[in-house]
């Protein structure tokens, strides 16, 4: 049973790996040489104004959490459509409640105007 | 099984055997089968990128036009060659004041992440790397670990433009993996079960005629995920000074592209697997070879419309593209999801063409209702500017707001 | 000490180390990639007990949303926290006896908990079956009610996020 996961780390570590190990190889084929002008921070070729933090609009957030909500109705709705052939149709009616539901926060949302981009 | 029927399996076989007669205990037999065959597939999946290049080059100048790459061995066959050994030879450079850790793995990530989908791609009808029962949930939590790469991309430059077009990808890529998400459903709906082999074997009508909407917003949000145009707004040439990769040069900046490449290449071999048939096709499962000639043919055609795709269409603005994910794609797939699942349960499942014919039919009406209710609804066209978003821009702009 | 438990020991203390660094490390972005590590640590932790379906609902939900949330979360403060500010305030010492204490009874009640002398239940062969808990989902002896409830729960979470968000000054967002 556990020959999935040890092949998924198997892969999972060379899928790593080979990107490091090409990048290794070019970080030995390539020259170095560093100096003061190549190593600034590229600003449209300006020298940099301000911190580089800068606060972000609450935007991102919004989206993130709805995107949230959604992921999670959707990992309820896997064990459902694995289970789909063999449920009848009232299973099929329950989770079309529960998606109906949902779409309905969607709807409150898009009228409050929170996935609006601006 | 003979050798010209099924090379894979048969190279294994006796390899194994191999291995035990020198003694070798059967799970250090099976670590290292392990470890040889995907650092085989890792190996071909990486080496495979340079013919993608080399395609996608090639019909993106004929569309345009005009030779793609010609003068590098014969029809321009070795271009990619020559380009893996210019940026092989670049300078690394490093600026000031970065986290070299997000910096350094970022790359690594990102082309690690699509990698890891080749896991559980079945290629064939017995090659298959792992048979994992949640094969579908794993290419979609890899793909959450992909958006990382992008964050300490952007976050490890020290570079104000690359954090604000790293954040705005992952915005982009996380609005759209909702549909993406949803619309995973329906081939697991149909089939019965999350393994990629199962869902290729439940393939009897393709899954593209008992769903083709659903096959429609699984492939524009899959471009979308890749970051291809007409969804590239983050690591456009001319957006946001090319994205969250300004500061990354050399091979670093070569494994972005090559990352970009592949992942577009994976989810043709996806939607190949999960609405083309995968490897299914005449006599494919008694010669196992054919099978996989048959996926490699299907997958191309995919790409092939990614290509054509890329070539034709111009970029979306930003809030275009969120307009089209929120408003329309999601409850576009929702609606999608739940009308397959109730039609599909209340046709009999034994008369195949009653079936096929149900389905497309309510995919059709989904499709002229949502083309009405835009034509209704939306006062503006879709992907027109028009004098609000105009204003609304000039303003943000003479703010100092970031975003 | 077989495999497993070596496996589970490494898993265990990787996950330990990433979550103290969360704690203790000065700059807030790289706290919110030591908690990515931590979830990992447990998603490797679900492998170990054969429910391969919690291993990738939780690199799913967890690191591809709840960590880009957090990530989104903190780029949206302002630069609150220097490296170098002071870590620890005056007070630090006085703290270490409640923590100390919760510490010496949580030692103390583990210590005399005698399930850790019976053994586990075994787990069924195949690890968890997902069509049964698709149907268990959906069935009224099962768990359809919990079911319904929780959307409930998920709209009432996305309304509340958007009522406390929304800009009452401005009219909208």
């Amino acid at each position: 049973m556990f020959n999935d996961w040890i092949y998924i780390a198997i892969f999972i570590v060379i899928s790593l790996f080979l990107p490091a190990a090409a990048i290794m190889m070019a970080y030995f084929l390539s020259p170095h040489k560093p100096n003061a002008i190549k190593n600034t921070i590229y600003e449209c070729g300006v020298e940099t104004v301000g911190d580089t933090w800068v606060q972000f609009k609450v935007q991102y957030y919004i989206f993130g959490l709805i995107f949230l909500i959604f992921d999670v109705e959707s990992i309820f709705l896997y064990p459902w459509a694995v289970a789909y052939q063999i449920m009848s149709i009232y299973g099929v009616l329950e989770a079309i409640a529960f998606i109906l539901i949902l779409v309905g926060g969607l709807m409150y949302a898009w009228r409050k105007g929170a996935l609006q981009w601006i | 099984m003979s050798f010209v029927a099924d090379p894979i399996n048969f190279i294994a076989d006796w390899l194994s055997k191999l291995l035990l007669g020198w003694g070798l205990p059967p799970d250090l037999v099976m670590v290292l089968l392990f470890i040889i065959g995907s650092g085989l597939l890792a190996t071909v999946a990486m080496l495979w990128v340079t013919i993608l290049i080399w395609y996608e080059r090639k019909i993106i100048g004929r569309i345009q036009d005009r030779f793609g790459p010609n003068r590098v061995g014969p029809y321009g066959l070795f271009q990619s060659i020559a380009d893996m050994i210019k940026i092989f030879t670049k300078e690394h450079i490093s600026p000031d004041g970065v986290d070299w850790f997000p910096f350094t793995i970022a790359p690594i990530i990102a082309v690690g992440a699509v990698l890891a989908v080749w896991a559980v791609i079945p290629f064939s009808a017995n090659f298959v790397g792992t048979n994992l029962s949640v094969g579908i949930l794993f290419i979609l939590a890899i793909g959450g670990i992909g958006e990382f790469g992008i964050v300490f991309g952007g976050w490890g430059s020290n570079n104000k433009y690359a954090l604000l077009s790293a954040f705005r990808a992952v915005a982009q890529l996380i609005s759209y993996e909702t549909p993406y998400v949803i619309c995973f459903l329906i081939p697991v709906m149909l089939s019965g079960s999350m393994n990629l082999n199962d869902i290729v074997k439940a393939q009897d009508p393709w899954f593209i005629f008992l769903a083709p909407l659903g096959a429609l917003i699984f492939f524009i949000t899959s471009i979308a995920e890749v970051g291809r145009t007409p969804f590239d707004l983050a690591e456009a040439e001319s957006e946001l000074v090319a994205g969250f990769n300004i500061e990354y040069s050399g091979l670093k900046f070569g494994m972005f592209y090559v990352g970009d490449f592949l992942h577009s290449f994976t989810i043709s071999l996806l939607f190949a697997a999960l609405f083309l048939g995968g490897w299914k096709g005449p006599w494919a499962e008694q010669i196992p070879v054919l099978g996989f000639v048959y996926f490699f043919i299907k997958s191309s055609a995919a790409y092939f419309l990614v290509i054509l795709l890329r070539a034709s269409m111009p970029r979306f603005r930003i809030d275009q593209m969120m307009d089209f994910t929120w408003k329309v794609l999601t409850p576009l797939s929702l609606t999608v999801v739940s009308m397959t699942a109730l039609v599909d349960k209340l046709l009999p499942a034994n008369l195949i063409w009653v079936r096929i014919g149900g389905l497309i039919l309510l995919n059709i009406i989904i499709f002229i209702a949502t083309d009405r209710l835009l034509d209704i609804y939306w006062k503006k066209p879709l992907f027109q500017k028009n004098n609000q978003v105009e204003d609304a821009s000039k303003a943000s702009s003479v703010k100092l707001g970031a975003g | 000490m077989s495999i497993l438990q070596i496996i589970f020991l490494l898993a265990a203390l990787a996950t330990l180390f990433c979550a103290v660094k969360v704690v203790i490390t000065t700059r807030m972005m790289h706290s919110a990639f030591w908690l990515v590590g931590a979830l990992l640590g447990i998603a490797v932790l679900f492998a170990m007990l054969e429910s391969r379906f919690f291993v990738v609902v939780q690199v799913l939900v967890y690191i591809g949303a709840i960590a880009i949330l957090i990530i989104f979360a903190v780029m949206l403060t302002r630069k609150i926290m220097d490296e170098n500010q002071q870590r620890m305030n005056q007070l630090w010492g006085l703290a270490f006896i409640p923590a100390g204490g919760v510490l010496a009874g949580l030692i103390y009640i583990l210590s005399r908990w005698n399930a850790f002398n019976t053994t586990a239940r075994t787990a069924p062969v195949n690890g968890e079956d997902i069509e049964a808990l698709g149907k268990a989902l959906v069935s009224p002896t099962g768990f359809m009610l919990p079911f319904e409830v929780s959307s409930i729960l998920l709209l009432a979470a996305l309304i509340g996020a958007i009522f406390v968000s929304y800009d009452r000054k401005g009219g909208g967002r």
